[in-house]
C-alpha cells in the first residue's frame, strides 16, 4: 500500500464561493481522516476570512462557463447575488454549511487558518480585519516551513 | 482484509481496521481497538462510541463529524480532543461499525 498522506496545506487564492468551498471541504475532510491540515488565504481568497466580507462571498456569474449562463446575462445587476442564493439553497438542501459556519467548523476541527502577509499588506488588512479563527498573518516562507513534509494544494 | 482474534473473538477487518461484521462487536473489543489507536477510553469517549453505535443501529450508518457534533451535543473541538485522528472515523472503528461516508 502507498504511504498515506499525513498533512496537507491548501492555498486559497480566489474570492468566489466556488473558489473557497473546495478548499474548505478538502481541509475538513483531511482533518476527519486524521491528517494535519492548514489553509493559507491569499489575494482575493482573503475575503473568506475577512470578518466584513465572509458572509458576502458570491458565485461568479461572469466568466464562469460552469454556470451555463450567457456572459451577457451574467453582467446584469444582481445576477451574481441570484446565482449565489440559488447555490446557497442547494447547499442547505445538501446540508453543506454556510461559509461563516464552515470556517468555524474547520478551525474547531484543528485546521490552521493563516492569512498571506503580502496580500494583507497589499490590501491594507491587519489581523483585526479577519475572523477570530485566523491564527496569524504569515509570509510565504513561513507557509513553506509550516507545510514541510506535507502536500501543497493550490486552488 | 485480515482475520484476527480481538478480545477472544475471531473477526475480519478491512484494510483500515473496520470490522466487517458489526454484530460480532462487544465492549471488550472496543477497549482492544481503542488501545490500537492509542486511546484509553474514558467515560466521555464511551458516550461518543455508544452514540455512534446507536446511530448505526437506528439509521444503518454512523454520522460524520459535523452531524455527530450536532446530534450528540458534544462540540467539534471536544470531539477532536477525544479522538485526534478523526472523531467520526476513530469512534466508528472503536464502535465496530462501518466508516462514516460523506465529504463534510
Amino acid at each position: 500500500m502507498d504511504e498515506p498522506i499525513a498533512k496537507v496545506s491548501i492555498v486559497v487564492s480566489k474570492g468566489s464561493l466556488e473558489g473557497v468551498y473546495p478548499a474548505l471541504i478538502m481541509a475538513n475532510g483531511a482533518r476527519a481522516e486524521g491528517m494535519e491540515a492548514n489553509l493559507f488565504f491569499t489575494f482575493f481568497g482573503l475575503d473568506a476570512i475577512n470578518a466584513k466580507r465572509v458572509e458576502h462571498v458570491k458565485v461568479a456569474a461572469v466568466g464562469n462557463p460552469g454556470m451555463h449562463l450567457a456572459s451577457l446575462l451574467g453582467v446584469l445587476p444582481g445576477m451574481s447575488a441570484i446565482a449565489t442564493r440559488m447555490m446557497e439553497r442547494k447547499m442547505e438542501e445538501n446540508d453543506i454549511p454556510g461559509l461563516p459556519e464552515f470556517i468555524e467548523l474547520v478551525a474547531d476541527a484543528g485546521c490552521g487558518l493563516y492569512g498571506c502577509r503580502a496580500s494583507a499588506d497589499l490590501f491594507g488588512f491587519t489581523e483585526a480585519d479577519f475572523v477570530p479563527q485566523v491564527k496569524s498573518i504569515i509570509t510565504v516562507g513561513e507557509f513553506y516551513a509550516l507545510s514541510a513534509g506535507g502536500q501543497i494544494i493550490f486552488t | 482484509m485480515t482475520t484476527q482474534t480481538l478480545a477472544g473473538v475471531t473477526v475480519e477487518r478491512d484494510a483500515e481496521g473496520f470490522l466487517m461484521d458489526p454484530s460480532l462487536w462487544g465492549e471488550a473489543m472496543a477497549e482492544a481497538i481503542a488501545a490500537e489507536e492509542g486511546i484509553e477510553l474514558t467515560k466521555r469517549h464511551w458516550e461518543v462510541v455508544r452514540f455512534m453505535r446507536r446511530a448505526y443501529e437506528t439509521s444503518g450508518a454512523g454520522p460524520n463529524v459535523r452531524l455527530l457534533a450536532r446530534t450528540s451535543g458534544i462540540s467539534v473541538k471536544e470531539l477532536y480532543a477525544l479522538f485526534p485522528k478523526g472523531p467520526a472515523k476513530t469512534a466508528a472503528k472503536i464502535a465496530g461499525i462501518p466508516k462514516p461516508h460523506g465529504c463534510i
